[in-house]
């Protein structure tokens, strides 16, 4: 328990201390003002986007030449045929890269075709790429978070797993402080949700929802830089599954309670249907919406508080800067875990929903 | 809202559901279900555990019930025991005094009687030795009495008189 509260800070710490030497390599640079809070409002923007390379930090050379710290990723493209090739292609968004004959360039983070090696971009009005896109399954950075958090996840819990066969049904190790996080996620959100008989079926999704959520949460306040959660695929994929899982367990009550909901009048029947059949979708709709604004919104504020210091660069507008990202990173942390909480107990509920025999009534 | 959905990737949508259905179905097979079963199991018999001293308890209750229940009987049954012991010793003592009474009242009366025939006999002698003392005195009488004539018409004459007024 002690082991993983001191990491809390230790985090946060090296987030401060990663963003502070990003802004050491700017002051360096010396740039005027008005270029720094651009940079830091396009870094900021970078940032909540998903990169094709995996980049650690990037800085600027007295030169004024861009050096990215990193490594690529695989380009996968299915644009009349599969087509893989390293994202090293690209430099970083600046060229044209070329696979099996075709040519694509990076705009806003998305691969669009262009018509050779010095193809460029066309933008309509609203500066909206006009170019085709090819379907694209790249192994992008969220992809390789996501991956790893399958790993790291896959390795805690199998672990814990094997340490209660080991030790007579008593966890040992990290199963010691996993154990009740197990346990408050059954006993806390599935039984009271969906109740006593019926919650054992969802407890593999939700206990994996809300481990992934958390732990991708967590992911995005380290220095790494990563935010999985911030993009709306993700979390519409995860909505998804509650909705499926929802829809397919809906029992006989449940659509009776959508179609014709029992106990009002016929005209209010009829009005009622649509409104509550909108309703199941906009359920999993606000799931994905609550946890992809909470997050993103966590990491712009935070970072523009970061960004802060260095536009303030004085020293009482830089500390209290420091100390409001600080008590922010804290914040963050917690949100971080309530997220996960509330998607959990969310998706508990709409299952608990789905499954209610109405005896009672 | 457009911008919302303008970041939406759908080969990031295609890994996540992949990668994350994957993690669902593996930690289901490999994590939850073990643990969740181990915990239950424990759970279980903790709570078997627990009923089971429950049990203990209330039979150790109910064997000190049963062991006061016996002692109370014992108590009772030798109370019974002391009480007819005294009984029968009264009675035992009643019974002798009673014998020895009857015993006392039947010695006494044999004495009685013998006393009684013992009087009589002696009585009956007494008569008898003083009827012949009576016999021996009249006969010395007579006999001194006889030595003489005149006394001897005399005596025969107060004799008759006496007979002929019979």
């Amino acid at each position: 328990m002690r082991k993983k509260i001191a990491f809390k800070p230790i985090t946060l710490l090296l987030l401060l201390i990663t963003f502070v030497s990003f802004g050491k390599e700017d002051k360096q640079h010396g740039e005027p003002e008005g270029d720094l809070r651009g940079e830091i409002k396009e870094y900021i923007q970078h940032h909540l986007l998903d990169s094709y390379d995996f980049g650690l930090y990037s800085y600027t050379t007295e030169a004024g030449e861009h050096k990215y710290v990193g490594f690529p990723l695989p380009v996968i493209l299915w644009d009349n045929g599969l087509k893989v090739f390293s994202s090293s292609k690209f430099h970083h968004g600046e060229t044209v890269a070329e696979a099996g004959g075709s040519y694509y360039k990076q705009h806003h983070g998305k691969i669009y075709k262009v018509d050779g090696p010095n193809g460029a971009i066309i933008e309509d009005d609203h500066h909206h790429a006009t170019n085709e896109k090819p379907l694209d399954f790249s192994i992008t950075k969220n992809v390789v978070l996501i991956a790893m958090v399958f790993a790291i996840m896959f390795f805690m819990f199998s672990r814990m797993a094997k340490s209660y066969k080991k030790n007579n049904g008593m966890p040992k190790g990290m199963g010691r402080f996993l154990e009740p996080i197990v346990l408050y996620v059954r006993d806390e959100i599935a039984i009271p949700n969906i109740g006593e008989k019926k919650y054992k079926k969802y407890m593999s999704y939700l206990l994996t929802v809300f481990f992934f959520v958390w732990i991708v949460n967590l992911f995005g306040l380290t220095p790494i830089g990563m935010n999985v959660t911030n993009n709306i695929a993700v979390t519409l994929c995860l909505a998804l599954i509650t909705y499926l899982i929802t829809t397919f367990s809906g029992n006989k009550n449940y659509w009776k309670h959508i179609f014709w909901m029992p106990g009002v009048p016929v005209p209010m029947k009829i009005i009622l249907a649509p409104i509550e059949l909108l309703g199941t979708f906009i359920k999993p709709f606000a799931l994905m919406i609550r946890l992809y604004a909470n997050i993103t919104a966590g990491h712009v504020v935070l970072m523009s508080i970061i960004g802060m210091m260095f536009i303030f660069n004085n020293w009482l507008g830089s500390s209290l800067s420091f100390l409001l990202a600080f008590v922010l990173g804290i914040l963050e942390l917690l949100v971080a875990a309530l997220q996960a909480y509330i998607f959990t107990v969310l998706s508990a509920l709409y299952f608990g929903m789905a499954v209610e025999d109405h005896d009672h009534h | 809202m457009e911008e919302l959905f303008g970041g939406f990737s759908l080969g990031l949508f295609f890994w996540q559901a992949v990668l994350f259905l994957a993690l669902v179905f593996l930690l289901r097979k490999f994590a939850w279900k073990p643990i969740l079963d181990s915990v239950s199991s424990r759970e279980e018999g903790i709570k078997d555990a627990l009923e089971a001293a429950e049990n203990a308890k209330k039979e150790m209750e109910n064997l000190q019930a049963d062991n006061e229940k016996l002692l109370k009987e014992a108590r009772a049954e030798r109370e019974a025991m002391l009480k007819e012991a005294r009984d029968i010793k009264n009675k035992m003592i009643e019974d002798a005094k009673e014998e020895a009474n009857e015993a006392a009242a039947k010695l006494m009366a044999q004495a009685q009687a013998t006393i009684e025939t013992e009087k009589k006999a002696a009585i009956s002698e007494l008569k008898s030795q003083v009827a012949n003392l009576s016999i021996e005195i009249a006969e010395k009488v007579v006999r001194d009495e006889l030595s003489n004539k005149a006394k001897q018409v005399k005596l025969v004459e107060s004799m008759l008189g006496e007979a002929t007024l019979n």
